[in-house]
């Protein structure tokens, strides 16, 4: 060969455009603006609502006016303000509860993947049992067990949310298990759980994260559902479900339902956004996994 | 008499992360009536793509530019609607793995037989009658209980000679078969090419063969292109390009086959591995993995030249003009 | 096939009794008592009046008893006596569900039509601008909280502007037809009774349309993907080779199987209307499985959680029954070996 410098080939690039940086994608950046505003808006809500949340003016079912932006409702209370401290009731606890889904599930389809075995096989019936039934009619069923408050239906909604990230890790555990640098890593010595711990960990957070992020739109959709059943939170809390429930019961007065579904419509879209992005970046076997 | 396909410049850009790639890069050759082409060289070489843009079946947001003029009409330029038309009924296509080409889910009956009604007009039953004469043709033991089964029922050599019968079915001028023997047993290989054969003779077919196995060409092709980095390597009658190679690629090609008299010892693959989507190198593609590169062949980007009665070779240096 | 059948069967069964007893449990976590929910204040003054309630609906016995008990008797179809209604569960429910299956039913043949039809002008016309825009609207369908669609449509198309009937499932006034299968729309047909037909029929758009907008949302997604995923098949590409027309490559070569994964997901989306169902049943006044069951549980009404329980898992396995003789008929490799 008279090339000194060979260069290695580049590996084939991948024929499928929809690979893309996900911040590059419309859709992704007003998700994000989306989220960030609305976060804003849960941390500067005492500054911005202009009345207190509880607070109960003289009149009731007002129509929307320049005083009242989104009116008031049945109790006199300024929707506006009850939607804005609204924000500091979902998006914490939806949080909080993905974070706990999150990581119940990834240890069970952790421990699942890695064991194998019986234990795989009785925890994963477990959690096909748990998809299987109605994630309402469970959470329904969880939370009139301990009671209608926000906190039980909070742990409601992680007893039917963790199934997903079970499977999701337990597949990814079972395909890295196998793969040549974890097997590698094996032979250079290394014991079984602490190649698990520092090898697969970058493996496992990525579309753990993204499902997340999924998921947190569901966890703001089945928590507000709760609520507005009559399960979660509880009056005089400002929580948009319970809020639409409220206009539910006076369906005449369209502003005290409305507003707060758009605020939870706007919420879960934004995070769908993101989530969905950021999932089309992932190669395709992954994002199968966790679309289902 | 004219050429039944005339290629000329084509070059296909693949759409990729990075943006449009070439996967082709200006490749001419002629197909005649009746005669088997073949196309040679190893994967990533740009063949399979030459033969779906003449079908204009490339992938996803892919680009063509250049000419193929087949029976007077410039494929490339067609309305998608007139290409239809040519698809299937002028030009039929036989891909590599019969397993993947044939519907899983369909009945072979079906798929015989959709097509002929489609481009040919029959109704049902004359189009089955045909059908069983085409699976007659191809050698398939009891046609009429074959019609109702569906391809997990058969064996793969079977399966290719469905695929083949498929492509046969609204008697078409022109058969691509893309790695037609690849997927398949030696034995049922020797089957497949012979039926290849036939059908050239019987019918006057012509077929363009595309593979990376030089022993398929030596067994069924007229003439040979050999492909490099999307582009002509070689190209010329069979007897010349497998005799006497003028392309050092070719000659590599020849001498990474295994000689039935030569035993393993003159096997000699060659050093490095094709350049990857894009990454085709400046001047002569070949010239990084090439024994006999000069200067010249990392600057200029050599063009096919006569080398001898109907055969190219795109080598300008030509080490091996006094070989063979 | 067979022994296809006979193995989800029997996973179904295992499943039964696993819901089963997850209900169990979960009623057993109740701190509240069920006497003292149902008896109200009398049971704090009566400790014979909780006795005997205790007694008579087997509370007194231990609990592995009470859920070998309770399937013993679920088996023999009966699902004992509601602490609220005082009627046998088993009854209840025979009213009750119907009502919430054809709801679903009507809502789930409502999405598949959408929901397959836009995933698949997504996916021909993949990142052009009808797909942008499909996009946005299936994330939005699958961002919509039902119970809020609910309240906007019934004021809207209501009361607003009176284009579809209101709650119920029939108008004000008309006696539902003859009890046979619980759906009054098919019960009307059965009795010729065509204005209750219609009526039923009229009252189901409403609430369906909004059960919809979800699973039309999940419908498109997974119908683009499946459909995408096929279209980058050989046989596919094959089946343009042979200069067929565009529609019939999709409609023949690429739906057929992306339907193995569109009827999977269809059965999931069945799910979700029935937890829909339970969120919007009360805006429509629609006296179903959702009223049901939010009436037991906040009532503390055991037999009543578990017969819905029962039922909830036997839809589901039927459901999944359903989707595997699908499986068969879409892909004859199924049904062959």
């Amino acid at each position: 060969m008279t090339s000194d410098s060979t260069p290695l080939p580049a590996p084939r690039a991948r024929r499928d455009p929809a690979a893309r940086s996900p911040w590059r994608q419309p859709l992704a950046l007003v998700g994000a603006a989306f989220v960030v505003l609305w976060v804003l808006v849960a941390l500067l809500a005492p500054l911005l609502a202009p009345y207190g949340p509880l607070d109960q003016l003289a009149d009731k079912l007002l129509e929307p006016s320049a005083q009242h932006w989104f009116g008031t409702d049945e109790l006199g209370r300024d929707v506006l303000s009850r939607v804005i401290h609204g924000a500091r009731v979902s998006l914490p606890l939806a949080f909080l509860l993905v974070a706990f889904a999150a990581a119940l599930g990834s240890v069970v389809g952790a421990v699942a993947g890695f064991f194998g075995g019986w234990v795989d096989g009785a925890l994963m019936r477990l959690a096909d049992l748990v998809f299987a039934f109605p994630g309402i009619i469970l959470a329904m069923a969880v939370a009139a067990a301990l009671g209608p408050e926000l906190r039980n239906a909070v742990l409601a909604v992680v007893v039917v949310s963790w199934p997903s990230y079970a499977r999701l890790v337990r597949g990814l555990v079972l395909t890295a298990r196998n793969s040549e640098y974890v097997m590698a890593g094996r032979l250079l010595g290394s014991s079984s759980v602490r190649t698990m711990m520092v090898d697969l960990r970058p493996n496992i957070a990525g579309p753990v994260l993204v499902m997340a992020a999924l998921d947190v739109g569901n966890a703001v959709l089945l928590l507000s559902g709760l609520s507005f059943l009559g399960l979660g939170a509880q009056p005089p809390t400002a929580e948009w479900g319970a809020m639409v429930a409220a206009g539910a019961a006076n369906f005449d007065r369209w502003w005290v339902g409305l507003f707060p579904g758009l605020s939870i419509l706007t919420v879960v879209l934004a995070f769908n956004f993101v989530g969905d992005t950021l999932r089309d970046a992932l190669d395709p076997r992954t994002a199968r996994a966790i679309r289902g | 008499m004219g050429a039944l396909l005339e290629v000329e410049d084509l070059t296909v850009w693949l759409a990729t992360r990075g943006g449009p790639r070439k996967a082709v890069d200006g490749l001419s050759f002629q197909v005649d009536a009746g005669e088997i082409f073949g196309i040679a060289g190893e994967s990533g070489s740009g063949k399979t793509m030459t033969a779906l843009a003449l079908l204009g079946l490339l992938p996803h947001a892919a680009k063509t530019a250049g000419r193929a003029v087949f029976e007077g009409r410039d494929l490339l330029a067609m309305p998608a609607r007139e290409l239809r038309a040519v698809r299937g009924r002028k030009i039929a296509m036989v891909s590599q793995d019969p397993s993947t080409s044939l519907h899983p889910m369909l009945s072979i009956e079906t798929q015989l037989t959709e097509h002929m009604r489609h481009h040919l007009g029959l109704g049902k039953s004359e189009a089955r009658g045909r059908a069983v004469e085409l699976l007659a043709t191809v050698r398939i033991p009891d046609p009429e209980q074959a019609l109702r089964a569906h391809p997990a029922q058969f064996s793969g050599g079977m399966r290719q000679r469905i695929a083949i019968a498929v492509a046969l079915a609204c008697e078409p001028r022109l058969l691509l078969a893309d790695e037609p023997t690849t997927a398949l047993d030696v034995t049922v290989q020797a089957g497949i090419l012979r039926l290849l054969h036939r059908l050239r003779r019987e019918r006057d077919l012509a077929v363009i063969v595309i593979t990376h196995d030089l022993g398929v060409m030596s067994a069924v092709a007229d003439r040979i292109c050999v492909m490099y980095g999307g582009r002509t390597a070689e190209v010329g009658p069979r007897e010349d390009v497998l005799t006497r190679p003028r392309h050092p690629y070719t000659r590599g090609l020849l001498d990474a086959l295994p000689h039935p008299e030569g035993g393993a010892a003159t096997l000699q693959p060659i050093p490095g591995s094709p350049p990857a989507l894009g990454a085709v190198p400046e001047g002569c593609p070949f010239h990084p993995r090439c024994g006999f590169a000069v200067p010249d062949c990392r600057a200029v980007r050599p063009e096919p030249v006569l080398v001898a009665s109907g055969h190219l070779a795109a080598c300008p240096p030509d080490p091996l003009g006094g070989a063979a | 096939m067979t022994r296809f059948l006979a193995r989800r069967l029997a996973a179904a069964v295992l499943l039964c009794v696993g819901i089963t007893l997850i209900a169990f449990v979960l009623t057993q976590l109740v701190p509240g008592d069920p006497a003292a929910a149902n008896l109200g204040q009398r049971a704090i003054g009566d400790p014979e009046a909780v006795a005997a309630f205790r007694a008579k609906y087997g509370l007194d016995q231990p609990l592995p008893v009470q859920y070998l008990t309770y399937i013993g008797n679920v088996l023999q179809g009966n699902l004992g006596m509601s602490q609220q209604s005082h009627r046998p569960v088993a009854q209840d429910l025979a009213e009750y569900v119907p009502a919430t299956i054809e709801l679903a039913i009507f809502a789930i043949v409502l999405s598949l039509l959408v929901g397959v039809a836009l995933g698949v002008v997504a996916a021909v016309n993949r990142d052009r601008w009808p797909d942008q825009v499909l996009r946005v609207v299936s994330l939005g369908g699958v961002s919509m909280p039902t119970f809020w669609v609910a309240l906007v449509a019934f004021y809207l198309l209501f009361f607003k502007f009176g284009l579809l009937p209101g709650g119920g499932r029939l108008d004000p006034g008309m006696t539902p037809p003859p009890y046979a299968t619980g759906f009054y729309t098919v019960d009307a047909a059965l009795a010729g009774q065509w204005d209750v037909l219609a009526s039923a029929a009229g009252h189901l758009v409403l609430p369906s349309l909004v059960l919809a907008v979800y699973t039309v949302g999940m419908l498109m997604r997974f119908t683009r993907a499946s459909v995408l995923e096929i279209l980058g098949n050989d046989y596919v590409r094959a089946a343009r080779a042979k200069g067929l027309p565009e529609r019939v490559v999709i409609m023949r070569h690429v739906l057929r199987p992306a339907m193995v994964a569109i009827i999977t997901v269809a059965g999931v989306a069945f799910g979700s209307l029935l937890s829909g169902a339970v969120l919007v049943e009360n805006i429509f006044s629609w006296p179903g499985l959702g009223q049901y069951a939010y009436r037991s549980a906040v009532n503390l009404d055991l037999p009543g959680i578990m017969g819905v329980s029962i039922v909830v898992a036997a839809v589901y396995i039927l459901i999944n029954l359903l989707v595997d003789l699908l499986y068969g008929v879409i892909d004859p490799r199924i049904r062959l070996t």
